[in-house]
């Protein structure tokens, strides 16, 4: 499922809405997780999972292709963590 | 850096905000749109969101484990996981955030 398919999705369940209502609402959703991430928050959603963002300290890496040392700068990287209900609901037939 | 925890509450109002619906129509949607991520996830299917992130589905074999305690082997049963893989744009938002953030409170500290 891609963006456009989800939007249609709840476009259809939701006829008293414009496509283009639909298409910003899906927007909100995920630029808010976003700008929540790119502030220093975490974001916690029950049943489905929680997003943070977890820091890689600066530390000297090599080129694996000429064994060259090279700094590599601190970084920050999204982290999503599956809820449990999700996960449990992904294996009830297993 | 602010260290809050957002929850579904926070989402519904930024649609609120955003979009300009009420409030209670914001939390719905808020909610049938993880519902339907959630739904296509269990199908096994893949969920792609441009510019913010996939959500891929694997299937894992059965390996054999060990209680970390006991050093006892047991089977891990096979089993389906879903996994993240955050989109360039997401990746690049959080680096900018948080370096101009770093840069910043150093500013902050020198003044």
């Amino acid at each position: 499922m891609i963006k456009s398919e989800l939007v249609q999705i709840i476009a259809n369940k939701n006829p008293h809405l414009f496509l283009r209502d639909v298409e910003n609402i899906v927007s909100a959703i995920f630029d808010e997780i976003t700008d929540a991430l790119a502030s220093g928050n975490r974001v916690e959603l029950r049943g489905f999972g929680a997003f943070s963002v977890k820091n890689r300290p600066a530390r000297t890496g090599r080129n694996p292709r000429t064994g060259e040392s090279v700094e590599v700068e601190e970084k920050w990287i999204p982290f999503f963590k599956t809820g449990k209900e999700l996960r449990e609901r992904l294996n009830v037939d297993k | 850096m602010e260290g809050k925890t957002l929850t579904r509450a926070d989402l519904a109002e930024a649609v609120y905000r955003k979009v300009g619906l009420s409030r209670s129509e914001s939390a719905q949607l808020v909610e049938s749109v993880l519902d339907e991520i959630c739904s296509a996830i269990v199908r096994g299917e893949d969920v792609k969101l441009s510019s913010f992130a996939t959500f891929h589905v694997r299937e894992k074999n059965e390996r054999i484990g060990r209680n970390p305690k006991t050093g006892e082997e047991v089977p891990i049963s096979p089993r389906r996981v879903m996994t993240f893989k955050a989109s360039n744009v997401l990746k690049s938002r959080i680096i900018d955030g948080h370096t101009s953030a770093a840069k910043g409170s150093k500013a902050k500290k020198a003044g």
